[in-house]
């Protein structure tokens, strides 16, 4: 069973690894043009967190949040359109890679403003309490966003309304080139939750069922009026901030550590043995994303007749 | 006369600040070791110690911390990494920096310098692409500069950081790794204010300042090159704004006007050069704002294109108002 499960989420993390390494080649390709920001090491938090979240549940992501789209189950053909300004993106090219939303997949929508993205969360689950659809929402944001106001306040705000939000915290120890703990007196970010009388857990990111049963728990106590509950994720990105990030201010030690513990690899080799052909659900992942990158090339450009359309009602 | 690419230039004259002005700090989000995510400020925090540092992603406290510094007999410099990110902190130099000095009859005062640049440049999303000089241009209390060269970039910032009032230079990231030019880097600080005649034609005058300065003049070589010459005067500083000049050149225009910035029309800074040349009652001609179409900024370069005003646009756009 846990197998099974392991299975399963493993292929579901090749899928976002697939999608951001095919981004790389994208990028370098000079098919995707601008700032794009890569989950590569992070998979294990949405494939985890996702399965828990149910129809009509409100998830809030930021520009690092292609892997949640995909785990929400937007598809990659119009994720991929989206990045690359086709018409057939999930926004119609208007979003790109950081600011896209897919709101039929219960995917609010990524944020390039840091810490922006909380309040909204906080927001979703206020109409919840209005519109009788017991929703629970997930606001997901970096260790870095801790330091912003925004997340101050709607943590709080929730707190004292005791609404269902998941504030779910991501830490891979860097805001873009700035290592957390040199712009922080005290590490425990759970902390802060704790002051506000939030719950909180500081949990193995790479762990995909460890992230779910976390997430699982916390959302049953948010749907039977718990309130808000804060996750800090441990994790790494394997690669830059942003595509061009040289990374100068990490050490090869340091990158070889965290290929050690990334969740892909770690799932891999958790499999070794059991049977399962973990090769080919690598295979499997990149087929399909190649197929999807493909599909999404041959769509045409944004109309720029277009541009001035939905700007109001 | 050293090299120096538009980064390169606003680097240097962060480090003659830094050198000669003991009281002057810089800071931001990955400032520092980084050195800026631009790379505009790199190298500085080697040889300036702990006045150069990297700052929590906290806008309102790194705007306010500076307000408070810069009352204490502090200079700061500090950096918003893009415009669109002072929006979570305005209150900080809209109702802060910018009463200080008023509001304590003079005893106290906010000299600050808040680094930040702005624009779109291709598949920036809605939330990195706008310009938002206007807004801040509207605050009374606020100095404002947007450059566009690399000698412009280092005059306004030694200007800015001498200026005893919060001054917010916007740049346009797209200037910073252009071409390097020869930067006089040796002049002593100018006041704040003016602006420089880019080139000389009587067809009509059009006024423009920041990155798309570079398309105007484009558009103004493609004009002469069909016999239109047109004056292009930059005008970087849009507080103090140098209207005499503007009203002075359109005078010897024909009574003709056109202003071009990357913002959005409505509101822009442009409706107010206009106005004042009206009622400095030098127009004869219907005067002509170019800008971004009124709308959001899209990621898709192909519709972002058809939103920003391009060479092309200014140029038929100009051509027009010659012919009035
Ligand atoms: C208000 C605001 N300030 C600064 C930025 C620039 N910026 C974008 S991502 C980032 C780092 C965020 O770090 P973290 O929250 O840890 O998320 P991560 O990128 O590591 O996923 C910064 C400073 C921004 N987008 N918005
Ligand atoms: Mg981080």
């Amino acid at each position: 069973m846990t197998e099974d499960r392991l299975e399963a989420d493993l292929a579901a993390m090749w899928r976002i690894r697939a999608f951001e390494e095919k981004l790389q080649a994208l990028h370098k390709s000079g098919e995707l043009i601008g700032s794009v920001h890569l989950c590569i090491g992070q998979e294990a938090a949405p494939v985890g967190a996702c399965t828990e979240l149910v129809d009509g549940d409100a998830l809030f992501a930021t520009y690092r949040g292609h892997g949640w789209a995909l785990a929400k189950g937007t598809p990659t053909r119009e994720l991929f359109a989206e990045l690359l300004g086709r018409a057939t993106g999930v926004n119609g090219g208007r979003g790109g890679s950081a600011y896209f939303s897919a709101p039929e997949y219960g995917f609010y929508g990524e944020n390039s403003i840091v810490g922006a993205g909380a309040s909204h969360a906080v927001g979703a689950a206020l109409a919840g309490k209005h519109d009788g659809s017991g929703r629970i929402a997930m606001a997901v944001f970096g260790d870095g966003a801790m330091n912003q106001g925004a997340v101050g306040e709607a943590m709080n705000f929730a707190a004292a309304f005791d609404l269902p939000v998941l504030f779910v915290c991501e830490n891979n120890r860097y805001s873009e080139l700035t290592p957390i703990n040199d712009m922080v007196r005290n590490d425990q970010l759970t902390e802060r939750a704790t002051a506000l009388g939030i719950p909180a857990t500081r949990i193995d990111g790479n762990d995909p069922a460890r992230v779910r049963s976390t997430v699982a728990g916390y959302a049953a106590e948010a749907r039977n009026g718990g309130g808000p509950a804060f996750v800090e994720l441990i994790t790494q990105r394997l690669v830059g901030h942003y595509i061009g990030d040289v990374q100068q201010y990490r050490t090869r030690a340091e990158l070889e550590a965290d290929g050690l513990v990334e969740p892909l690899a770690v799932a891999t080799s958790a499999l070794a043995g059991s049977g399962v052909d973990t090769d080919a659900i690598e295979g499997r992942a990149r087929a399909e994303i190649e197929a999807a990158a493909e599909q999404a090339l041959a769509d045409p450009f944004a109309d720029p007749d277009t541009a001035k359309e939905h700007l109001y009602a | 006369m050293p090299e120096l690419t538009y980064a390169g230039a606003v680097n240097a004259a962060l480090r003659r600040c830094l050198e000669e002005l003991p009281e002057t700090l810089l800071y931001g989000e990955d400032v520092a070791k980084p050195g800026g995510v631009h790379g505009v400020t790199r190298k500085l925090w080697k040889d300036f110690g702990d006045r150069v540092f990297d700052t929590p992603i906290s806008e309102s406290a790194i705007l306010g911390s500076a307000v408070g510094a810069a009352m204490l007999g502090r200079r700061p410099i500090v950096e918003i990494m893009w415009a669109d990110f002072f929006l979570v902190a305005l209150d900080q130099l809209v109702n802060q920096a910018a009463n200080v000095r008023y509001v304590s009859g003079g005893r106290l005062a906010a000299p600050l310098t808040v680094r930040t640049q702005q624009g779109n440049s291709p598949g920036a999303c809605a939330q990195h692409s706008q310009n938002l000089e206007a807004l801040f241009t509207h605050i009374p209390g606020l100095r404002v500069v947007v450059p566009s060269t690399p000698q412009n970039a280092y005059d306004s910032m030694l200007s800015a950081v001498h200026c005893d009032d919060p001054v917010v230079v916007f740049d346009n990231r797209t200037l910073y790794f252009g071409e390097k030019q020869e930067v006089d880097t040796s002049a002593a600080p100018a006041p704040i204010g003016g602006s420089t005649v880019r080139r000389t034609g009587s067809a009509a005058t059009v006024v423009t300042w920041g990155a798309i300065t570079h398309r105007v003049l484009e558009a103004a070589d493609r004009l002469a090159a069909d016999g239109i010459e047109v004056t292009v005067l930059e005008t970087p500083w849009l507080n103090p704004f140098d209207h005499d000049a503007v009203h002075a050149s359109v005078a010897r225009t024909g009574g003709r006007l056109a202003v071009v910035h990357e913002a959005n029309v409505t509101g822009g800074f442009g409706g107010e050069v206009v106005v004042r040349a009206l009622e400095a009652g030098v127009l004869s001609a219907r005067p002509v704002r170019i800008g971004a179409a009124d709308g959001r900024i899209p990621a898709a370069p192909a519709l972002a294109a058809e939103l920003l005003p391009g060479t092309d646009r200014i140029e038929t756009e100009l051509r027009t108002l010659a012919r009035d």
